[in-house]
């Protein structure tokens, strides 16, 4: 097929066993699966999202520097390097940054049904996305841009889990235009921000699909 | 205070290969480091230090290998140093291990990336729940095919671009006895018709997984001029990083990786990196990162990186800035040492060593790596002169 690699001059003597071993079966590998099961200590600001999402209310926080939204919060504004303290409550509906469609399993999740989407979920107000399931959606409608909001859990089944929201599906509102959505929306929200017509502390008013 | 030059002096690596079932991991980083030492024309007396790097720990559940590859790497007694970086440890590796060199802590280091992906599960490794998130992304597939999206959605590239750039590394591969995929009798059709697997990402668009190791000698002025063989002097080094998810965050091009490049000019006078650099060893795991680091390390305009892939600049035969000509990421995936095989091919290519997928003529060649979620950078320029 092609060329031949020579083996390195000082490996290519076969290797010579002692002789009570001669004949032997070779062990070329050994699977030993382990388990480790650890808790979980979520720190300040994944505890009060991860509180408040068990009550149904998804928490941000908002930068001390330019009111950027967080959510998940994570204490921190990693590009600024400061603490984030200030608590942001915003709603269960937003919009498409970007998605995949999958059509490989995962391990550990064999209820997935082939394909499946998974997208990036701007909410209406925050600054990031995270990662949420498409439901209720043909993997040829989805799109970036598209508005969604969340299908929650039955309340006896609602934790302190991300899994509370069972997938986002489409409101059939307007689509966010294409460089509006994710994270090239950031510069307009600021400058809606700055202007005061869409202050950050009132997320709802600062959607971009409203435009 | 001026610096230490730093030169490549050997180059080994192992062949490529889904499971390297014949080699244990120290069998598979003893075969590279001793193809690079008999390249240097060195032994394991002539080397100083050793560094190593691979992927994080849990892909083989092998915690802090390095201390038990040591004997393996003839470092008994002698400085180690492990290097982790995700994906692009095997590019930061080689830059640890420059500036050693340059800073004249050692005088000839070995380093080594490599990785034993048939001993581990990689997709299980990169889809780990988090009580904040839910568990549904697939792997490295999963998180890159949304940021893949977006750039065909800004670039508005026609959307065979991808297919064409998985063709073209899948021939350059035939020509590298190393490389993993010897497809010889793929077509394009055939890559065109491989079933979405993250769509828009291809099965015949992602890169294999693959058991493998590559090792370098680095020498310090001194030694590299005693070398009788051609030697690569490194002439510029960069490495960035930044978060993963932040506002206004272009995950499309990082601005660390724009960064990184333009530190890489500066340090070696370019102005011009598409007229001034010959050849590209570039990291693309998935093929439409060609047109996308291409755009972001300034061989392009933004969106009009697929163009160069259309025209063909980016083939072995008849491109003027031949891309992977090793095969890429795409034809081999030993993980952890999938960016120092791209610095290493860079060496190759300016040493003249390239054998069949040597390029005509290159005097300088620059070698990237990328890791986490496209937010580690390591990149640098070899080249046939001194710095």
């Amino acid at each position: 097929m092609s060329a031949k690699i020579p083996k390195p001059t000082a490996l290519a003597k076969p290797v010579q066993l002692p002789e009570r071993i001669a004949n032997v079966e070779q062990v070329r590998s050994v699977r030993t699966p382990i388990s480790l099961n650890y808790d979980f200590i979520p720190g300040q600001a994944a505890q009060a999202y991860l509180t408040a999402f068990g009550e149904k209310r998804i928490l941000g926080q908002r930068s001390p520097v330019d009111g950027a939204v967080f959510v998940p919060p994570r204490g921190v504004d990693p590009r600024f390097g400061v603490a984030t303290t200030e608590y942001v409550e915003l709603p269960d509906k937003g919009h498409i940054g970007s998605f995949c469609v999958t059509q490989v399993p995962i391990p550990g999740r064999d209820d997935l049904e082939l394909p499946y989407i998974s997208a990036w979920i701007f909410l209406d107000g925050a600054d990031i996305g995270f990662i949420g399931l498409v439901g209720e959606c043909d993997t040829a409608d989805c799109r970036i841009g598209m508005r969604v909001e969340a299908v929650w859990k039955d309340d006896d089944q609602i934790a302190q889990t991300a899994e509370n929201i069972k997938w986002w599906r489409p409101t059939g509102e307007p689509d966010v235009a294409f460089d509006q959505a994710g994270g090239r929306g950031f510069a307009a929200r600021q400058a809606a921000r700055a202007d005061g017509t869409g202050h950050a502390s009132q997320p709802n008013s600062a959607n971009p699909a409203s435009q | 205070m001026g610096k230490e030059r730093c030169a490549v002096i050997g180059i080994g690596q192992t062949k490529y290969a889904s499971t390297r079932g014949d080699v244990s991991m120290a069998g598979l980083v003893r075969e590279a480091a001793y193809r690079a030492l008999e390249d240097a024309e060195m032994t394991w007396q002539d080397i100083d230090a050793v560094v190593l790097g691979k992927a994080p720990d849990f892909f083989e559940g092998v915690m802090m290998p390095e201390l038990f590859l040591a004997d393996a790497l003839g470092c008994a007694g002698k400085p180690m140093l492990r290097v982790h970086t995700a994906g692009s440890v095997g590019g930061s590796t080689a830059l640890v291990a420059t500036t050693l060199v340059q800073a004249g802590i050692h005088d000839r280091v070995l380093l080594v990336g490599f990785e034993k992906q048939s001993e581990s599960n990689a997709m299980w490794a990169l889809s780990l729940p988090q009580p904040f998130s839910v568990s549904i992304n697939a792997g490295a597939g999963g998180y890159f095919s949304p940021i893949i999206r977006q750039y065909m959605e800004v670039s508005q590239a026609p959307e065979l671009i991808g297919c064409l750039v998985a063709f073209k590394d899948r021939q350059h591969a035939l020509k590298n006895p190393y490389a993993h995929l010897h497809q010889k009798d793929l077509t394009f059709e055939q890559v065109v018709d491989s079933p979405m697997l993250w769509e828009p990402i291809r099965y015949s668009e992602t890169c294999p997984s693959s058991d493998g190791a590559c090792a370098m000698v680095l020498g310090n002025e001194a030694t590299a001029d005693a070398a009788d063989k051609p030697v690569a002097w490194v002439q510029a080094t960069a490495m960035r990083s930044e978060a993963n998810n932040f506002p206004g965050r272009n995950d499309v091009s990082p601005l660390a990786s724009r960064q990184c490049a333009q530190d890489l000019y500066r340090q070696a006078g370019i102005q011009n990196p598409r007229a001034e650099i010959d050849m590209l060893e570039m990291y693309v795991p998935f093929s439409w990162y060609e047109p996308m680091w291409l755009e972001s390390l300034g061989f392009a305009e933004d969106g009009q990186g697929w163009r160069l892939v259309e025209d063909g600049s980016t083939q072995l035969d008849g491109g003027d800035l031949p891309v992977n000509c090793s095969g890429g990421v795409l034809s081999s995936n030993p993980i952890g040492a999938s960016g120092t095989i791209r610095f290493a091919e860079a060496a190759l290519q300016v040493r003249g060593l390239a054998e069949e997928r040597q390029v005509d003529g290159v005097r300088r060649a620059l070698g990237h790596a990328y890791g986490g979620g496209a937010q580690y950078f390591a990149m640098w320029i070899v080249g046939s002169e001194k710095p």
